[in-house]
């Protein structure tokens, strides 16, 4: 119980950067999804985005979140996304060449691989994950916190690059 | 550009039979979800991209010349609509996965097959 309530004692402490970051992320959500720029919608977003930024930043920014070097982080992570795309492209056509081939079951050889990972951060090793998972051929099955991968692979050729090239560009991303 | 939108959206719903029939086609629990998670995602793209190139070009609402706020306003919305699912798409995947695995099945290999005909053995 005593910890329970150390948590509630620190977290009283309001924090006024992830709040105003939180109002402003949400602000920008109201204004995509209304597309309407009256008076009466924009103080109603306002008064609703005060709400949930109120609410719950600390929710989307957690108490040990570092500010410094975030949003180079986040425009590492969008060059990274035409080359996750191209890759998803590449292996969806394996994916459908497999799916029409007449001879399928012995083309396909569904196997279980482990690997370590280098990654440390918690975000890095869940985006390293999620990638596996949305190229198809690969799907994460169990990932540890130390970094130990489990993946389910459908033939030789979807899991033989893994961890290779896209653990080091999720590296990169992460700064590791 | 009506040409490229057509293109896409065909060749995204060409994707989504892909991935229906795949699920019927693979042997067992795991390799099933390759197609049923993955392929729906690439299907989504070409799909969500064609709409999203359709609303922004204006022809969906009044002149093709003149391209809108609110034309841009709904191509964003679609391209959140793929920005969310691919988020939300390899989790869910990987939820279904986890309980296969705690559910204690094991994955469909070449050898059972061969020994077993087929048979899976846990």
């Amino acid at each position: 119980m005593s910890s329970s309530e150390k948590n509630n004692g620190s977290s009283e402490k309001f924090r006024i950067i992830p709040f105003i970051a939180t109002f402003v992320i949400m602000l920008t959500t109201w204004f995509v999804f209304s597309g309407k720029f009256k008076i009466p919608f924009i103080v109603m977003g306002v008064i609703s985005s005060l709400l949930v930024a109120y609410f719950s930043h600390d929710l989307l920014f957690p108490k040990r979140t570092v500010f410094k070097g975030m949003s180079f982080t986040w425009f590492k992570f969008v060059t990274y996304i035409p080359w996750l795309i191209y890759q998803i492209v590449l292996a969806n056509l394996h994916v459908l060449y497999l799916v029409f081939h007449p001879r399928m079951n012995e083309l396909i050889n569904p196997q279980i691989i482990k690997f370590k990972s280098k990654l440390k951060k918690d975000m890095a090793q869940v985006t390293f994950a999620n990638s596996i998972t949305l190229t198809p051929g690969t799907i994460t099955v169990y990932l540890s916190v130390y970094g130990d991968y489990t993946i389910h692979a459908i033939d030789d050729a979807s899991c033989e690059g893994l961890p290779g090239e896209m653990e080091k560009r999720v590296g990169k991303i992460f700064g590791e | 550009m009506d040409i490229v939108v057509i293109v896409m959206i065909v060749l995204g719903l060409f994707f989504y039979f892909a991935g229906s029939v795949g699920v019927i086609r693979f042997p067992d629990f795991y390799s099933r979800l390759h197609p049923a998670g993955m392929m729906d995602s690439m299907g989504l793209l070409l799909v969500m991209g064609g709409l999203a190139i359709h609303v922004a070009t204006g022809v969906a609402t009044g002149d093709p010349k003149i391209i809108e706020s609110n034309d841009i306003l709904s191509a964003v919305k679609i391209v959140l609509i793929v920005v969310f699912v691919y988020i939300t798409s390899p989790t869910a995947t990987h939820a279904i996965v986890d309980a296969g695995v705690r559910a204690g099945l094991g994955p469909w290999t070449k050898k059972k097959s061969e020994d077993s005909d087929g048979k899976r053995m846990d």
